[in-house]
């Protein structure tokens, strides 16, 4: 498979996500200039982590803007899988192309630390691969995922099985004290109604080798690996 | 505008002295005008011109086989590190500005030191700190130590740099005068290094990045001075203001026209802006430079030349490029949004000029002006309370009869208690190499094909093995202040010892000199016996000092603080499966120190300047504990080869707090995930020498000690390995349990490591609420 990955002035985990796409997984990615009209011909797109813009204005709000989210709004439109991480999943919001939006922490300070994620449903291209039950342990570091939303757009999340992943104990309960940031319903993760678009405040690039202590994020990976297989094999008769 | 006159009272509101001015007129053979005044007094500040310490620095052993750059050469030093690879390093003082504006002061700390080390060619990769504030309990200095740390986190995590370990201590000393001392590391093959000289007589000076103002208006003389209310308040305009968001840009441009060949010589505008930069560069080269100030990108309307040429706006970059190949840095610049201007041209006069609109405002010569600053031999002489150091000993302190209270009081002193409440405001696993986080002796970065600048053709270039870079920064400034000499010792024999927990062989040093005003000259005893000390440490361990920073006169009216010579050290390790972490790992494991149990040649058996003296009794005070460099060196060359043959699980050094509170970290210092600390238990013996104090056993910081844990099966050969390699050995008990219990015949120690852990990690996070 191939992947585009974003890179917008001050993108910071673009190298990242390469780098786990290629030097990991075995796959092709480059990294797509945020000026390009093209995302070339690629299966996924990942729009990365990092401060674009600086933050400045609001998270993502300049980055939405850039030329290149013409044709990411496009590829997600004709059913292409994205999968924003973090500053991407901010960006994925500012653009309409995921409902709500990621707030400041509730501590009002930036957090960097492992989490325990739930996968809320194995029912999507982008947690299919997770074992039922598995908890995953993925870094955090944001100042900026709260996420929070009006109470119909949880409502309709709920009701339509868009929450991808939730902040839990290591016993996968959703308390309070495993919420890092305040997110609504501990929401770490979500997709699109269509469920090709995701964006997840944790960094699956962080924990997708052993040297950095954790595999499970591989399993986010994985997972899309496995959706685009399918849908490239021609349907059986 | 009419400038000012140049008046004795003009004179020395710049600093300088009469003497000082004097010699600025026999270098000029006439008066200097305004900006020419200021531009001396920028360049012959201490932070510029080290012209205090440079005498002390030449004791400092700064050369190896593994240099590439060395000290004072460049703008960082750069040492190889095998496949063609090599990493520059350096740690920088922003304390004056911290004090003043602590969110700007200490965020554009982390941005110069950035600057110092892309500026070399090399992609920066980590970043570490090293923090002293006031007591907790003030807040004023809870509003300092806040503001410093969400700076240092806004610079470095939007930039997009791992901070990877530190060190913070809490003493009354350092109120009203903090430390921020940043460090940063990067990577680079050997043909990438970048040079900061103006080479080529003719070659075009660009200036990149954003435009000037008039913020940070000579801030490194403002950094020479002792700090005061007046200044405080006046100064707050020398304060920069930092945005990491065009530092991350200009970083990446720099690099990508770097690697195009078209750069003759490039330097980072930083202390003393487009001054130093320009006068340095022509007189690396032995060249001269023209710049005229009407080019420069100006932000403030009406700005003087005198404000241009001292403003330290940030995020600022002087390039020399080659002549011809202008077009490059247009289109690299333009791609990334980025202000640039061709400001002047490489001469070969050996002049600094400086026009406005074609109209001569500044001649001088560049090597004079950045190489010749005079020299000081400050007196030196022993202060007067180490007398009573000296007098100090254990007859007036009963030993301790409730040791369980005593740890739970040390594991919640800020100094000693866990720092997660800072690092888990800084980004510290960006760039995806942090092999090993905060919260173990030695933080441990992965080297891989990404960390490094992109060729000419934009790939990353030969495949190589990973390396691991492991990191530490210390110093115990009580120590220093008890004893200058063994102080600095033992700031570089601990973070050798760090290093040698991690499993990694010490590369090189960066030191940063924090003290107060050298003019006393008590203090500038305790900065020449502690330069004497580290210097002693690096030759020993052979890790040469490669550069580092000076930062005078962090005194205020109260006094001054400690001298806190901090030590920023770099090692290596091969192989992957020698990383090792200092939390014990099994239950059943054998639990070792090795090293002497206790110094019985200290008659205060490691008491001295203890955290224990501190923090129970109330008294910084008595000689701290020596330091034996040689069995040192022999126990770190040790616990690495029993780590390379296999035998060892965990490593930790014992340091602040003594075995006891070392014993403890060791339990409770892994970290899973938030709110999931791994707990695990152990049971010590330390019966067989219920002949000594407790407090001294339990407590005492005697140096040169590592408590490892090993496979009980392992236990033999470990030992066998040690006697062989004349290192002290002894088993002290077995890993297990949830509970850390201590015997030793008198009273036992007894603690459920849920309360130990609550204490140690949460301290002060409640201190701050």
């Amino acid at each position: 498979m191939n992947f585009a990955v974003l890179q917008f002035p001050a993108s910071n985990c673009d190298q990242d996500a390469v780098h786990v796409l290629k030097n990991v997984l075995g796959h092709g990615a480059s990294l797509v200039w945020h000026k390009d009209l093209s995302l070339g011909n690629v299966e996924g797109v990942v729009i990365p982590g990092g401060f674009s813009y600086g933050d400045h204005l609001r998270t993502g709000a300049i980055a939405r803007l850039s030329p290149i989210m013409q044709a990411v709004q496009q590829f997600a439109a004709n059913g292409g899988m994205v999968l924003g991480i973090c500053n991407g999943f901010q960006i994925l919001c500012e653009a309409g192309l995921l409902p709500g939006a990621l707030i400041r922490n509730r501590s009002l300070q930036f957090r960097c630390e492992h989490v325990y994620l739930k996968a809320a449903t194995t029912r999507s291209g982008f947690t299919r691969a997770i074992p039922a039950g598995q908890l995953l342990r993925v870094p955090i570091a944001h100042g900026e995922g709260c996420y929070f939303a009006d109470e119909s757009t949880i409502k309709t999340l709920q009701a339509k099985d868009q929450i991808l992943f939730q902040y839990a104990t290591a016993e996968g309960q959703l308390t309070d004290e495993s919420n890092p940031n305040g997110s609504l319903l501990n929401i770490a993760g979500i997709c699109n109604e269509r469920r090709n678009v995701a964006g997840l405040m944790p960094h699956p690039e962080r924990a997708s080798e052993g040297l950095m202590g954790s595999t499970d994020g591989r399993l986010i990976f994985e997972s899309w690996l496995q959706e685009l297989a399918e849908r490239s094999r021609p349907l059986a008769v | 505008m009419t400038e000012p006159a140049i008046t004795p009272e003009l004179v020395l509101k710049h600093g300088l002295t009469p003497d000082e001015f004097e010699r600025i007129k026999t270098i000029l053979g006439r008066c200097p005008n305004y900006t020419e005044l200021g531009i001396f007094s920028v360049m012959w500040s201490e932070h510029c011109s080290y012209k205090n310490t440079r005498p002390l620095l030449k004791g400092f052993p700064t050369k190896s086989e593994k240099i590439l750059v060395g000290a004072g050469e460049e703008n960082a030093g750069i040492i190889d590190i095998g496949d063609g690879l090599a990493i520059a390093f350096k740690i920088e003082s922003h304390n004056h500005p911290s004090a003043v504006e602590p969110f700007q002061g200490a965020a554009t700390g982390v941005g110069g030191i950035i600057r110092d080390i892309f500026t070399m060619g090399a992609r920066p990769i980590c970043a570490l700190n090293s923090l002293r504030f006031g007591e907790l309990s003030s807040a004023e200095v809870r509003r300092l130590f806040s503001g410093v740390v969400s700076g240092i986190a806004h610079y470095g995590n939007c930039f997009g740099i791992p901070t990877i370990a530190g060190e913070i201590y809490f003493d009354k000393s350092y109120e009203g005068n903090p430390l921020v001392n940043v460090f940063c590391l990067g990577v680079l093959r050997h043909e990438q290094i970048a040079r900061g000289a103006a080479h080529g007589i003719g070659n075009p000076v660009f200036y990149v990045g954003p435009a000037t103002g008039r913020d940070g208006l000579a801030g490194a003389a403002f950094a020479s001075q002792d700090l005061t209310e007046e200044s405080a308040e006046q100064q707050r305009g020398a304060v920069q203001v930092g945005d990491p968001f065009m530092e991350k840009l200009v970083m990446e441009a720099c690099l990508e026209l770097l690697a195009t060949g078209a750069v003759a010589g490039i330097q980072d505008m930083g202390a003393a802006g487009l001054t130093c930069s320009t006068c340095e560069t022509a007189a690396r080269a032995g060249t001269g430079i023209e710049i005229d100030l009407s080019k420069v990108p100006q932000r403030a309307p009406n700005m003087t030349p005198y404000e241009i040429m001292l403003s330290e706006s940030q995020e600022r970059m002087l390039i020399i490029v080659k002549k011809g190949r202008e077009a490059e840095v247009q289109t690299i610049f333009d791609k990334w949004d980025l202000p640039w201007a061709e400001v002047g041209f490489v001469t070969d006069t050996g002049q600094m000029v400086v026009k406005n609109h074609g109209e001569l405002i500044v001649d001088i010569p560049a090597k004079k002006l950045a190489d010749e600053a005079p020299i000081y031999h400050r007196e030196s002489r022993e202060p007067a309370y180490l007398e009573a150091v000296r007098r100090f000993t254990l007859q007036s302190i009963a030993d301790t009869t409730a040791p369980a209270h005593d740890l739970k009081n040390l594991l919640g002193w800020p100094s000693i208690a866990s720092k997660n409440w800072v690092y888990r405001q800084y980004d510290h696993m960006v760039r995806n190499g942090s092999v090993v986080c905060p919260g173990s002796d030695a933080a441990i970065v992965c080297i891989k094909e990404d960390s490094l600048p992109v060729l000419p053709d934009g790939s990353f270039g030969p495949k190589f093995k990973e390396k691991f870079i492991a990191l530490a920064v210390d110093c115990n400034a009580v120590y220093v202040y008890l004893d200058p000499y063994e102080g600095g010792k033992i700031a570089v024999a601990e973070c050798a010892r760090n290093l040698a927990c991690s499993g990694a062989v010490p590369l090189g040093t960066t030191d940063n000199l924090n003290f107060g005003n050298p003019h006393n000259p008590e203090i500038f005893y305790q900065l020449r016996k502690s330069v004497e000390g580290l210097a002693e440490g690096c030759r020993a361990f052979n890790a040469p000092v490669t550069g580092g920073n000076v930062s005078l006169y962090n005194q205020n009216p109260n006094g001054p603080i400690d001298p806190t010579p901090t030590v920023a050290m770099v090692g290596l390790i091969d192989d992957p499966a020698h990383i090792t972490t200092q939390w014990f790992k099994e239950e059943g494991d054998i639990i070792v120190l090795l090293g002497e149990v206790i110094d019985d040649k200290d008659a205060l058996l490691g008491l001295g300047g203890s955290a224990y003296l501190q923090r129970v009794h109330g008294l910084k005070t008595g000689t701290p504990p020596r330091l034996n460099l040689v069995t040192e060196k022999q126990l770190h060359d040790g616990v690495r080869a029993l780590i390379a043959a296999g035998l060892v699980k965990s490593a930790h050094d014992c340091s602040d707090g003594g075995l006891a509170v070392a014993l403890a970290e060791c339990c409770i210092s892994q970290q899973i995930a938030r709110e999931t600390p791994r707990l695990i238990g152990a049971t010590i013996d330390l019966t067989a020498l219920q002949s000594l104090r407790l407090d001294a056993l339990l407590f005492g910081e005697t140096q040169g000690r590592i408590i490892i844990s090993v496979h009980p099966t392992n236990l033999a050969a470990a030992q066998a390995e040690a006697l062989r390699l004349g290192v002290a050995f002894r088993e002290l008990g077995t890993v297990g349990g949830d509970q850390l219990t201590i015997r030793s015949g008198g009273s036992n120690l007894s603690a459920r490591l849920t309360e130990l852990h609550d204490i140690w990690w949460n301290a002060i996070g409640r201190a701050m609420q």
